[in-house]
C-alpha cells in the first residue's frame, strides 16, 4: 500500500486480469437469449447488386432475420458521417458521398457489407449467409491511386469527377516560389507511403441490445471512444437521443486508430436487436477485419526542397495524393490534411512551405487514422527528403539536420503551416540518440559487417508530431465537427478511497495505472485505493476518447483540474475542522495542515467529514466530495526527437536485418517511465513493421492480395533487436502536467530512419531509392538494377 | 466449420478400417494444415480420424545406418530427439525451424509428409537423404512419393507409419522462409549418404525436386564453387506476391551454396 505518483513505475494494475486471461472483451459478453449476426460482404471492388434473394436463407433453421440495404432505407437510418469538413482551394466543400450501413444497389469495395444475417447461433447465421443469393454486375474498379487518377478512370462516385474528394492546400505558394528562385540547390523526391492494415490483436465486435420495456438501447463495442460513437449514433445514424442509448467499450485489445471510427456494424446490431427482439452480437474474424477495418497511410507524393549554398533550408514544396478508400470514414479527411500538411515543417526552421493534397476515392476499404495518422506520412516524406539532400549535397545527414533544426532558444516557434511549437530541444535528443547508439564507433561496426559480407547502414530521422488533440475552437475553425476537450469526474468515497471517471479509453495504454498515479501522488493516498473507470457512457460524464496521444495531455489535464477542485474543497472542510482560516491551510503528502503548525487533518478524515457532516460548515459548503472538470487544451503538444537505426543488408538475398535502434524522444513530463518505455517499444515495432514487413496490397481491380496472417507480415519479436530508448524532457508549457504524449512516437519517427539506413547501406552499390516495405526481393532487385546500370 | 464425426482409433488397423468405411473421411495427424482448411470451409469432410492415440506411430529408433521416425512424432519431438540430434543433426535442425512453436508442438512428420505441401520443409530432407516412407502396407522411396502439387503416391486409404532416414556423412538444410507464414520460399537440403550426394529443393515449385546438375557437380568437387552457374530456370518455378519465380531461382543458388558451406 504505497503512494505512487508522477515519475514512479508501478506495475500496471490492469495486467493482473489480462495476464490471467480474465479480461472482459466485447465478444466475452453473452447476454440472455443472445442472437448472432454475420455480414455478407462484397467479393468485388465495384459492382451493381443485380439480385439479392434471401428467401431461402430466411427459411433456414435458427434464422431470425436477414437485413439488406432496403431495410436500411425503410428504417430511415442515417449514413455514417464524416467528422471533419475539408474545403478545397477554391472554397468548395469536399465531396461527401452517402455511406449507408448496408450497400444500396452498388458495392464499392471488397468487404462492403451487403446483407446481415441474424440467427440463434453463429453457425446458423453462417450457414444461412451461404444461402443468400447475390448476383453482381461487375463494374470497372479503381483499385489504387494510380488507377483512380489515370485519364478517364472508373468513377467510384459519379459526383466526384476524377475521383477527387477535395483539392486542399496549405502554406504560401508565392513564398515557396521565391525560395526556389534563389536556391543554390534543389532536391526532388517522389515517394509512396505504403498502405497498412491495422490488425489490432482483438478484431472488432459489437453486441447490441434493445430493451423494449424501457425503449432503451445498449451497445457493447470495441471502441476507442464510446461517447463519440454514442454521439454519432444519436445525431446521425440511429436517431435515438443519448438518454436512450448506452455505449460500453469494455476491455479492448488494441486499436491503433482503427477503433476510433463509427462503423456500420455498430449501428446494425442495434437495429437488428430491435427487429428480432433479442440481443445481437457480431464478431469479426481476421480475414473480415482485413477488408472492413479502416486501413492506414497510402500516399503518393512529390516533394522538392530548396537549400542555400550552406545547406540551410529555404523552402519546401509538396504534392500529395492521399487514398481515402471508397467511403469517408470518421476522420478520413482530416488525416491527410490537418494532421499531415501542418506537420511538414518537421523539427526544422523552414521559412517557406506550400503543400497541396488531393483526397482520392478508390474502390478499397476506407483509409483513416492509424497510429500517428498523417504525422508519420509527413515525417517519412521530410526525413527521406532531408537524407536525400544530404547525399546529393555531400553533407553528413546528421550535420545537415543540425544546421536546420529549430534552435532550443527559438521556442515558441511559429511554423509556416499553422502550428506554433511551444517547446522542445531537438539538439539534446539528437545528441542523446547518437550517444545511445555509440555513433563514435559506427565506422568500426561497418567494417566488421563488411568482413562478414554484410552491408551496414545507419539511418537517421529527426521528427516532431502534434498531439493532444485538440483546441476545440481551432479544430472547429479548421472543419472539425466535434469538440476535442476531455472530461473527468473524481468521486472521493467516505472512507477516502477514490473512483476517477475519465472520458479517455484505455485499450493497452495503461490508463488504469497512470491516471491512478495522478490521484495517488496528488492526494497522498495509496495507489491501491484508486479505481479508474472508463469506457461506459452511463458512468462517465462525457469524453472524446483516446487517439492522437491525447489521453494524458487532455484527459490527464481534466483529472488535474478536478483534483484542484477536490483539494480546494477539502481545504475549506479542513479549515473548519482545524478552526483555522482557509488561507492558512496547506495540503501536501495527504495532510491538510495549518501552515507552520503541527495541526493536521489527513485527507481521509476530511473525506469522511464531507460524507458524515456532523461537524461541518453546512451553511456555506455542500456536503460530499465529488468534482467534475472539462479541459479544453490551449494548443497541441509537440513530442519529438531522434531515431537512429542500424541495419545489415545481405547483398546476396536482399534481406535487411535491423541490428540496432536508438530512440531519444521528448514526450514531456513522464508519469510512468515503464509505461512510456513500453509505448516507445510498441511504436517502434509498428513503425519497423511498416518499413520492412507490412503492406496491404491491392491490385488495380481492387482485390486485396493479402488478407490473412499467412501472407500479411506482422512484425514479431524475432524481427526486432533490443531497443535502446531514452527520453529528454522539456515540459509542455500549456497543460498542468507538462506532458506531451508518447503513443505514436515510434510509428512516426522510425520508418524513415529504417529506409534511410537501408539506402545508406546500399549507396555504395548505386541504389538511390527503395519503397516501404523494404522486402528482400525489392532490395535484391534494387541491387540488381543498380548493378545493371553500373555495368 | 461444418459438423463432422470424430474418431480416435487405438490401432493402425482400426484407423485403416475407418478410413475404408467412411468415404469422405480425413486423417487428423496434428491438424496444422487441416484445421485452417476446415475453419475456412475449404474442405468439409464427413469424418475426422485422429491418429493421436495410435501407439504404433510414436517412436524414434536407430536401426543400423538408418533412423526410423514414427509418423506420429511431432516436429518438436524430432527436433529434441537426442538420437536425431546426434546422428542426423541437419534433420533435427530442420524440424526445429518448422513454422513456430505451436506448429511444432502439434504438427507431425507423417501429417506433413502425407499432406505434401509444396512449401513444407520435410520433403527436401526426404528427397536429399533418400528416405523411405513406410505405410500400413508397403514401403515407398521418397523419389517415388512426392508426385505433384499436394499429391503423393499414397492410396486414398493408406496411412504413413514411419519414415526411414539413412544417416548422412554430411548434410545441411538452409531455408529462406516466407516472412509471414514461415513456410519455405526456398529450402535446400544437401546430403552425402552412402548412396551418394543429393540436393533437394522445396518451396520453389509445385512439388519438391532434386537438382541432378548440382548433385553431379558436387560429386566431382564438394564445394560451393562447384555449383556456381547452375541455375534452375524461373519458368519452372512458383511466383507469388512474396517472391517472384526469378527471385526464387536466384535464392536456390544462394541457399544451395550456403547449405554446402554448412555441410563442411
Amino acid at each position: 500500500m504505497t503512494v505512487q505518483g508522477v515519475g514512479a513505475s508501478p506495475k500496471r494494475k490492469e495486467d493482473r486480469r489480462f495476464l490471467l486471461g480474465k479480461g472482459r472483451y466485447t465478444d466475452d459478453i453473452v447476454l440472455q437469449d443472445q442472437a448472432h449476426a454475420v455480414f455478407i460482404r462484397a467479393p468485388y471492388a465495384h459492382a451493381a447488386i443485380a439480385k439479392l434473394d434471401a428467401s431461402a436463407a430466411r427459411a433456414m433453421p435458427g434464422v431470425l432475420a436477414v437485413l439488406t440495404g432496403d431495410d436500411v432505407t425503410a428504417a430511415g437510418l442515417g449514413g455514417i458521417p464524416c467528422g471533419w469538413l475539408v474545403k478545397s482551394k477554391d472554397g468548395s466543400n469536399m465531396v461527401e458521398p452517402p455511406h449507408p450501413a448496408l450497400a444500396i444497389g452498388v458495392v464499392r469495395h471488397v468487404g462492403d457489407p451487403v446483407a446481415m444475417v441474424i440467427a440463434t447461433s453463429r453457425a446458423a447465421a453462417k450457414a444461412a449467409a451461404g444461402a443468400v443469393e447475390v448476383d453482381y454486375d461487375v463494374k470497372p474498379a479503381a483499385g489504387r491511386i494510380a488507377e483512380a487518377t489515370a485519364a478517364n478512370p472508373p468513377l467510384v462516385w459519379d459526383q466526384a469527377p476524377g475521383n477527387i474528394c477535395f483539392d486542399w492546400h496549405i502554406g504560401d505558394a508565392a513564398n515557396v516560389d521565391a525560395a526556389f528562385a534563389k536556391a543554390a540547390h534543389t532536391v526532388e523526391l517522389e515517394l509512396t507511403n505504403s498502405r497498412v492494415a491495422p490488425n489490432a490483436m482483438e478484431p472488432r465486435a459489437a453486441n447490441g441490445f434493445y430493451d423494449a420495456a424501457s425503449d432503451h438501447y445498449t451497445l457493447y463495442t470495441t471502441s476507442q471512444n464510446p461517447h463519440l460513437t454514442r454521439l454519432l449514433l444519436a445525431a446521425f445514424t440511429l436517431h435515438v437521443p443519448e438518454h436512450k442509448l448506452r455505449v460500453v467499450a469494455p476491455d479492448v485489445g488494441g486499436g491503433f486508430g482503427s477503433k476510433i471510427f463509427h462503423y456500420a456494424e455498430e449501428l446494425m446490431v442495434l437495429v437488428a436487436s430491435k427487429r428480432v427482439g433479442k440481443p445481437v452480437k457480431w464478431t469479426s474474424d481476421r480475414m473480415e477485419a482485413f477488408v472492413s477495418d479502416a486501413h492506414g497511410r497510402d500516399h503518393v507524393s512529390k516533394a522538392q526542397l530548396a537549400l542555400d549554398a550552406n545547406g540551410k533550408f529555404l523552402g519546401l514544396r509538396v504534392q500529395t495524393l492521399a487514398n481515402l478508400g471508397a467511403y469517408l470514414s470518421t476522420f478520413a479527411s482530416a488525416v491527410p490534411t490537418y494532421l499531415y500538411g501542418t506537420l511538414l515543417s518537421g523539427p526544422y526552421d523552414l521559412p517557406a512551405i506550400y503543400a497541396e493534397v488531393k483526397g482520392v476515392f478508390t474502390n478499397t476499404v476506407a483509409v483513416d487514422a492509424y497510429r500517428g495518422a498523417g504525422r508519420p506520412e509527413a515525417s517519412y516524406l521530410l526525413e527521406r527528403l532531408v537524407s536525400k539532400a544530404a547525399r546529393q549535397l555531400r553533407i553528413d545527414p546528421i550535420e545537415l539536420r543540425r544546421k536546420n533544426l529549430i534552435p532550443a532558444d527559438k521556442f515558441p516557434y511559429q511554423t509556416q503551416v499553422a502550428l506554433a511549437y511551444d517547446t522542445g530541444n531537438f539538439q539534446a535528443t539528437l545528441d542523446m540518440a547518437l550517444e545511445r547508439i555509440d555513433y563514435k564507433h559506427y565506422a568500426d561496426r561497418k567494417a566488421a559487417s563488411a568482413k562478414r559480407g554484410k552491408l551496414r547502414g545507419l539511418g537517421i530521422s529527426t521528427y516532431i508530431e502534434a498531439c493532444g488533440l485538440a483546441p476545440s475552437a481551432l479544430a472547429g475553425a479548421l472543419g472539425a465537427r466535434a469538440g476535442l476537450y476531455e472530461a473527468a469526474n473524481i468521486r472521493i468515497h467516505p472512507t477516502g478511497s477514490v473512483s476517477v471517471f475519465t472520458g479517455t479509453h484505455s485499450h493497452g495504454q495503461g490508463h488504469e495505472t497512470t491516471f491512478a498515479q495522478l490521484i495517488s501522488g496528488r492526494l497522498g493516498i495509496p495507489i491501491e485505493n484508486v479505481e479508474v473507470v472508463h469506457g461506459d457512457t452511463d458512468r462517465i460524464p462525457f469524453g472524446m476518447g483516446t487517439y492522437g496521444s491525447r489521453s494524458a495531455a487532455v484527459g490527464g489535464s481534466a483529472i488535474v483540474k478536478a483534483l484542484d477542485k477536490i483539494v480546494d474543497k477539502g481545504k475549506k472542510i479542513a479549515a473548519h475542522l482545524l478552526e483555522a482560516s482557509v488561507a492558512d491551510i496547506e495540503f501536501a503528502d495527504g495532510l491538510y495542515r495549518v501552515a507552520g503548525t503541527d495541526r493536521v487533518k489527513a485527507f481521509g478524515e476530511v473525506a469522511f467529514a464531507a460524507y458524515v457532516p456532523h461537524n461541518y460548515p453546512l451553511e456555506t459548503l455542500e456536503p460530499g466530495l465529488e468534482e467534475s472538470a472539462f479541459y479544453d487544451p490551449k494548443n497541441f503538444t509537440f513530442p519529438g526527437g531522434t531515431h537512429l537505426v542500424e541495419v545489415e543488408v545481405d547483398p546476396e538475398t536482399g534481406v535487411v536485418e535491423i541490428v540496432d535502434v536508438a530512440s531519444a524522444d521528448d514526450v514531456g513530463v513522464i508519469i510512468n517511465p515503464m509505461i512510456v518505455d513500453g509505448q516507445a517499444h510498441g511504436g517502434l515495432a509498428q513503425g519497423i513493421g511498416q518499413a520492412l514487413l507490412e503492406e496491404a496490397v491491392y491490385d488495380g481491380d481492387g482485390q486485396l492480395a493479402n488478407d490473412s496472417f499467412l501472407t500479411y507480415t506482422m512484425p514479431r519479436a524475432a524481427d526486432l533487436p533490443m531497443f535502446k530508448v531514452g527520453n529528454h524532457v522539456t515540459a509542455c508549457t500549456h497543460n498542468p502536467l507538462g506532458v506531451k504524449g508518447v503513443g505514436e512516437t515510434g510509428a512516426i519517427g522510425v520508418p524513415p530512419a529504417v529506409i534511410n539506413a537501408v539506402l545508406d547501406a546500399l549507396a555504395p552499390l548505386g541504389v538511390t531509392d527503395i519503397s516501404m516495405p523494404a522486402t528482400p526481393e525489392k532490395v535484391w532487385r534494387a541491387i540488381q538494377a543498380a548493378a545493371g546500370k553500373q555495368a | 466449420m461444418k459438423d463432422f464425426a470424430f474418431h480416435r482409433p487405438k490401432t493402425l488397423a482400426e484407423a485403416v478400417a475407418l478410413l475404408e468405411a467412411r468415404g469422405d473421411a480425413k486423417l487428423l495427424a496434428g491438424g496444422q494444415s487441416l484445421l485452417p482448411v476446415l475453419k475456412l470451409e475449404l474442405a468439409e469432410p464427413s469424418d475426422l480420424i485422429s491418429l493421436a492415440d495410435v501407439e504404433e506411430l510414436g517412436d524414434i529408433r536407430v536401426d543400423g545406418d538408418r533412423i526410423v521416425i514414427g509418423a506420429g512424432c511431432t516436429h518438436d519431438t524430432v527436433a529434441r530427439s537426442v538420437d536425431v540430434q546426434k546422428r542426423l543433426p541437419a534433420l533435427a535442425s530442420l524440424a526445429e525451424h518448422i513454422g513456430d512453436a505451436q506448429v511444432r508442438n502439434r504438427g507431425t512428420l507423417g501429417g506433413s509428409v502425407a499432406h505434401a505441401d509444396p512449401a513444407a520443409d520435410y520433403p527436401a530432407a526426404l528427397l536429399a537423404l533418400g528416405a523411405t516412407i513406410a505405410t500400413d502396407r508397403r514401403r515407398i522411396a521418397a523419389d517415388d512419393f512426392f508426385k505433384a502439387f499436394f499429391e503423393t503416391a499414397l492410396a486414398r486409404d493408406e496411412i504413413v507409419t514411419a519414415v526411414h532416414f539413412p544417416l548422412a556423412k554430411r548434410a545441411a538444410y538452409i531455408k529462406f522462409a516466407h516472412r509471414a507464414s514461415k513456410y519455405a520460399l526456398v529450402g535446400v537440403f544437401v546430403a552425402e549418404t552412402a548412396a551418394g550426394i543429393r540436393v533437394a529443393v522445396t518451396g520453389a515449385a509445385a512439388v519438391a525436386f532434386r537438382v541432378p546438375a548440382m548433385e553431379a557437380a558436387l560429386a566431382k568437387q564438394f564445394s560451393p564453387d562447384a555449383i556456381a552457374g547452375i541455375v534452375i530456370p524461373a519458368d519452372e518455378l512458383n511466383g507469388d506476391a512474396e517472391a517472384s519465380a526469378e527471385y526464387r531461382s536466384h535464392l536456390i543458388g544462394v541457399m544451395a551454396k550456403r547449405a554446402i558451406q554448412a555441410c563442411a
